[in-house]
């Protein structure tokens, strides 16, 4: 119970969040700019005021990297399989039945073939909207398929991911799917094939302790999320506050374990150029 | 006598001391023949209990604080050990274990994840839970391995790797990432066993090998129960379903052919006799290691890239 009573209406907490409708307009999680999604879409999803990379899926990212209308996309209509009969609050075939639905992709990955100013390459893109870009056995057999294409007509490899880690509904598969895409890479490696890894916000867990750490290159957006342990579990685990810019991806550099942070906007322009250098 | 005794280990445990008691008092008197009735009682007790574990119980079993750990097994199964330390970069994290040992007449490497017993013990060994130099240690003595042609056996036993603000700073995704990379392609064969706990990707990081096996009480998955109840749940309180949910037992991953086999434990578990498991486990890394050493190095890595390459279940 109240000890008294407002007489006039609450002031209301929305005034201050600046909650807009569903639609024309969004605005920045970083520094509360509302801008036009049409103009977002122009400036490649990177917050005009402030250069915050907004989180963007395969579909978008493939239309910045990629020559127009080159993709070619490989094993579309691969999907989860449920293989446990995994139920927690919600059962998995139906988690997975949904966000198909909603998100109009079949898993967290899409790969194929494209151009990058005309050179082939082979290309990956991971969708944080997919079940939080989780791996489980569709994303690494993907994965582990292009990984193979890049390998068996020597094109170079491009793998940008976005992921919460490896996927709690497929346990042990997702796990061992760490090994497989790692041992993937071993012997593309081996046959010397580039790999270049694009990290962007967030890119956590079992794809960084895999696939995303075994680049020949390492580059990363601006800002982004690069970790193995999430924020939270570390900040439980030590009972202390985390530094700033914990885990971003200029922290990670700092410690060695990036080459480049390329804006969206140089993406592009970067892998080329690397690719050229190197061909 | 065990000190930590499980919920469900009391029945047999209970009855055991009560056989204890009475062989002290049958010099006196005569009751030889209900001793060998109350034995055969225990021992059906036992396998009644053991037989029907739920998989939150054998989670239990597997972190049970008297099991034989790295240093345990390598003390009881081999002869000759040299520990070796150091990642010659960092530093020497005491939750990895590895040196040179010989299994009968074989030189091995031998690594492994290592617990403590006691408080004291358990921080010195970071209750088993691996920073970046741990990983990078082991793959330094995996390359001696290999460099002088002798197979490697890792152990994993660990609740994960440490989510620490340093482990983050030194790399602890690239050091796993690097490991399994490198494991895929060591020109030396490798027997991993799960002798406890295998988490997540703090286990796998020495867990890629030409065979993987599973000590019969152990569990391996992406994650602890505990922590996908938190998750998945939003509480803590979902463990146990988190652990029939994640199908995370030594059965459970030979019918998902993740594991090859599954290594059987003594009557109630690998601490009520760890000399026993450890000869069982000697055989059978033995036994295992005759073929893999008789395999050309190409024909074996090929081989191992192809054994996890088939691992994962789909549609299209």
């Amino acid at each position: 119970m109240a000890w008294f009573r407002r007489s006039k209406e609450n002031i209301s907490s929305d005034s201050q969040k600046k909650d807009t409708p569903e639609g024309l307009w969004t605005k920045c999680e970083s520094c509360g700019e509302i801008v036009h999604k049409k103009v977002l879409a122009q400036n490649l999803w990177v917050c005009a005021k402030c250069n915050f990379h907004f989180r963007i899926g395969s579909k978008e990212y493939f239309s910045i990297v990629l020559d127009e209308g080159s993709f070619k996309e490989m094993d579309r209509k691969m999907t989860s399989k449920d293989p446990l009969n995994f139920v927690d609050t919600k059962r998995y075939k139906d988690r997975i039945k949904d966000t198909m639905k909603k998100s109009g992709l079949n898993d967290a990955v899409r790969c194929g073939t494209g151009k990058i100013k005309k050179r082939e390459v082979v290309v990956a893109c991971m969708d944080f909207a997919f079940v939080g870009g989780s791996m489980g056995s569709v994303v690494g057999e993907k994965i582990s398929r292009a990984i193979d294409k890049a390998w068996k007509t020597k094109t170079p490899l491009i793998i940008i991911s976005s992921s919460g880690g490896a996927r709690m509904m497929e346990a042990a598969y997702s796990l061992m799917q760490m090994a497989k895409t790692s041992a993937k890479l071993a012997r593309l490696s081996g046959a010397g094939i580039p790999y270049i890894s694009v990290m962007t916000d967030p890119t956590s867990g079992g794809v960084t302790a895999s696939f995303a750490m075994l680049g020949d290159f390492h580059i990363a957006e601006p800002g982004a999320l690069i970790g193995f342990a999430g924020p939270r579990v570390i900040k439980q685990t030590i009972g202390k506050d985390l530094p700033a810019g914990f885990q971003r991806a200029e922290f990670v550099q700092e410690r060695g374990f990036i080459d480049l942070i390329v804006d969206r906007k140089d993406m592009k322009e970067t892998l080329s150029k690397l690719l050229e250098m190197i061909s | 006598m065990a000190k930590v005794v499980l919920d469900f280990e009391k029945p047999v445990i209970e009855l055991e001391q009560k056989i204890e008691e009475m062989r002290k008092l049958s010099d006196n008197l005569d009751i030889a023949d209900e001793i060998t009735t109350l034995e055969k009682k225990v021992g059906q007790l036992r396998e009644n209990i053991f037989l029907n574990l739920t998989r939150w119980q054998k989670v239990q079993l597997a972190r049970h604080p008297e099991r034989p750990y790295t240093l345990d097994y390598i003390a009881m199964m081999t002869t000759g050990f040299i520990e070796l330390h150091g990642d010659r970069t960092f530093g020497d994290d005491k939750s990895i274990v590895g040196g040179f040992a010989k299994l009968d007449d074989q030189a091995v490497m031998v690594i492994g994840h290592q617990k403590g017993r006691d408080t004291k013990s358990n921080l010195y060994r970071n209750f088993g839970m691996p920073q970046p130099e741990g990983y990078r240690k082991a793959l330094r003595l995996m390359h001696l391995a290999a460099k002088f042609k002798k197979p490697v056996i890792t152990l994993l036993d660990t609740p994960g790797a440490y989510p620490g603000i340093e482990a983050e700073e030194r790399g602890q995704a690239e050091s796993i990432a690097r490991n399994l990379r490198e494991m895929s392609c060591l020109p030396v064969p490798i027997i991993v066993v799960v002798i406890g706990e295998g988490a997540s990707g703090g286990a796998l990081g020495i867990g890629v090998g030409d065979r993987i096996l599973m000590l019969e009480n152990t569990w391996y998955s992406v994650i602890a129960p505990e922590s996908c109840s938190s998750i998945l749940w939003r509480s803590w309180e979902y463990k146990e379903q988190a652990a029939e949910a994640l199908r995370l037992t030594a059965n459970d991953l030979l019918e998902q052919k993740i594991i090859d086999r599954i290594v059987s434990e003594p009557p109630g578990g690998a601490h009520r006799n760890p000399q026993q498991a450890a000869a069982v486990l000697k055989d059978i890394l033995l036994e295992e290691l005759r073929p893999l050493l008789k395999m050309k190095t190409d024909k074996l890595i090929e081989q191992r890239i192809e054994k996890f390459s088939a691992m994962g279940e789909w549609n299209e």
